[in-house]
């Protein structure tokens, strides 16, 4: 009895340091992953609040100030139907954020329990699964999503659900491998033999062992997916005009290059800065949940 | 070994049964009515089903793709445009061949870079040229192909007057026009896979360089040079195969942006006009034609494998 409550408090004392010292090395991995976290929360709430509190018009047309020049009434100047730019790059960090953050957890949410099922359970629910996963991951990615986007009709939440998909595959390769790396493991089969049952191995076992390379894979594929979706819109298959996005911002931009580069580079810089703060972040996690990972993700 | 191969081969030649299958399948779902986007709005009843039946689109879609499939197999024949009637076949012979002097150019500059940059950033590990060089890896794989385009016409293009805006020459055209218009796309489409191979490379060559073995060899007194490009290379490379054999990949998906950017015509802008205009046959071929070259790829990947490895080949008895 003694023993027991020793045990369990050993094991919650051991949790709070494995806890204390995933945080220390995910913020003590120098300034970097400090800086893109900050930027990160920052580009959330600017998108969020900015237009509560400021009077933001992103779609107001002034044809007599067509490629203003920045000044304190447009802070990033006018675009060439005269729209506000400040104001459509906050809109579009919302349509970005939004998209990937949506597309990320639908495909997530999917990706992992198509992978358990197929990890897990085996024949042919498994070998099913396992082919359409290397089908769609023969078609390059970028094609795959624009097919299923032009599928879906051009709006926000289509992509969105086109993104997702595209990105389910690399989730279930990921879980159902590990799951069958982890079913190996000797404290797997050691409480297969005392008689747990399937589910409890895989919820108490599985998946948290699972869980570090499911969290970088998931912060590393909102990068991805903000990629995608500017790429998409870019395009042109993305989302219609006039929904501000950055990516058919710098597509409008194309036409005044020469006129007004910061058209494109202003739109341009937050796309990049955004990817890399994921990636940073994403690679920071890595290292801090799970040193072993490094260089393999 | 010849088991192996064998093996690879089947399951190669069932993947892509299955992605034609696949994309066929998907393209049925495409909104609109090929007829109808054909003939125009004001077209009668009686001419759509008269243009449906020509094309075969009233018969069950099993069918469809038992046609389209064996066709292009037994004859070589893509089938028709449904907007213009054009030959698909014809229209990818003259379009394939341009993608591939954009993107074969660049899979080869960008994995002799990569590694190289991969290489140089491990054996200087830690010191100022691997922090500048992990820094431009890491800018790199955060940057859209599209705006890595766009921000070299701004700079190259417009202030510089290096490069020209945009446009394509054939090399067997005009071969001095075709590498002043080519250059800029091809660095483009090369820089994703530089950064991925560099970041790669790094990564397994100090994995390597701290092993046991290499030890040995630094105590036996072999020079820094012996050690890395005889002893430790060899074996930090093998992971780094893959990862060249899927370059394909992102070869093709920089070509989709590349060719639409600079006005290229190449496979790309077909297979995005293509799914514009919902135009069934030419996204069906262009699909096919782009898996079957990135699955060959991967299958070379394989083999090789089998040939480097000798753990793979035992494995797959």
């Amino acid at each position: 009895m003694e023993y027991e409550l020793n045990y369990n408090e050993i094991q919650k004392e051991a949790k709070k340091k494995n806890r204390q010292q995933s945080l220390r090395i995910f913020f003590g991995r120098g300034v970097t992953v400090k800086l893109c976290s900050a930027i990160l929360v920052l580009f959330v709430v600017l998108s969020l609040l900015l237009p509560l509190v400021m009077n933001l018009d992103p779609n107001s047309q002034d044809l007599v100030n067509r490629l203003a020049a920045p000044s304190a009434e447009h802070w990033f100047g006018t675009d060439y139907l005269g729209r506000d730019v400040f104001a459509r790059i906050i809109y579009g960090g919302r349509v970005s954020l939004m998209v990937s953050l949506l597309a990320g957890t639908f495909a997530a949410a999917v990706g992992i329990v198509l992978g358990l099922i197929a990890g897990f359970f085996g024949g042919i629910v498994s070998r099913t699964i396992m082919a359409a996963t290397d089908v769609i991951l023969s078609i390059p990615n970028m094609v795959f999503t624009m097919i299923i986007a032009a599928i879906m009709g051009r709006s926000v939440v289509s992509l969105t659900i086109a993104i997702g998909i595209g990105m389910v595959p690399t989730y279930i390769r990921m879980v159902n491998g590990q799951i069958l790396q982890l079913k190996e493991n000797d404290y797997v089969v050691a409480s297969t033999l005392v008689g747990q049952s399937s589910l409890k191995i895989l919820f108490k076992h599985l998946l948290p062992n699972a869980f570090p390379s499911l969290i970088v894979l998931y912060t590393i594929n909102l990068g991805n997916a903000i990629m995608t979706e500017s790429s998409l819109s870019y395009l042109g298959v993305g989302i219609n005009p006039p929904t501000a996005t950055w990516g058919n911002m710098v597509s409008d931009a194309y036409a005044y290059l020469y006129l007004a580069p910061r058209l494109a580079i202003i739109p341009g810089i937050c796309i990049i800065v955004l990817i890399i703060a994921f990636n940073i972040v994403g690679d920071g996690l890595r290292d801090s949940l799970d040193p072993r990972l490094r260089g393999k993700l | 070994m010849t088991g192996y191969i064998v093996k690879k081969v089947l399951t190669a030649i069932g993947l892509v049964i299955l992605i034609s299958l696949f994309t066929f399948l998907l393209m049925q779902l495409l909104p609109g009515d090929p007829a109808r986007i054909a003939l125009g709005d004001g077209a009668s009843e009686e001419r759509i089903q008269e243009y449906r039946d020509s094309y075969g689109l009233n018969d069950p879609v099993l069918v469809q793709y038992w046609r389209w499939i064996t066709n292009i197999i037994f004859h070589g024949d893509f089938g028709k445009s449904v907007l213009n009637s054009r030959d698909v076949t014809s229209y990818i012979h003259t379009r394939l061949p341009n993608s591939i002097s954009i993107g074969l150019p660049g899979l080869i500059f960008g994995v002799l870079v990569g590694l190289f940059v991969g290489i140089v950033s491990a054996v200087k590990r830690g010191g100022w040229l691997d922090q500048v060089l992990t820094v431009l890896v890491n800018l790199f794989l955060a940057t859209p192909r599209f705006l890595t385009a766009i921000f070299g016409v701004i700079i190259l293009a417009l202030n510089l007057h290096l490069i020209p805006l945009q446009g394509y020459t054939a090399p067997w055209d005009d071969f001095g026009d075709y590498v002043s218009k080519a250059f800029w796309p091809v660095v483009v489409n090369a820089i994703y896979t530089v950064a991925i191979l560099a970041r790669q490379t790094r990564s397994n060559m100090l994995e390597v360089i701290s092993q046991d073995y290499v030890r040995t060899a630094r105590a036996y007194g072999l020079s820094e040079r012996k050690i890395i490009f005889r002893y430790a290379l060899k074996n930090a490379l093998i992971p780094v195969i893959t990862i060249i054999g899927l370059q394909m990949q992102n070869i093709v998906a920089g070509a989709v942006i590349i060719e639409n950017v600079f006005n290229i015509p190449g496979i790309g802008q077909m297979l995005l006009n293509g799914i514009m205009q919902r135009d069934y046959f030419i996204v069906q071929a262009c699909v096919l034609v782009i898996s079957v070259m990135t699955v060959f790829c991967n299958l070379m990947v394989d083999i090789a494998y089998g040939f480097i490895d000798p753990r793979v080949r035992r494995s797959m008895r």
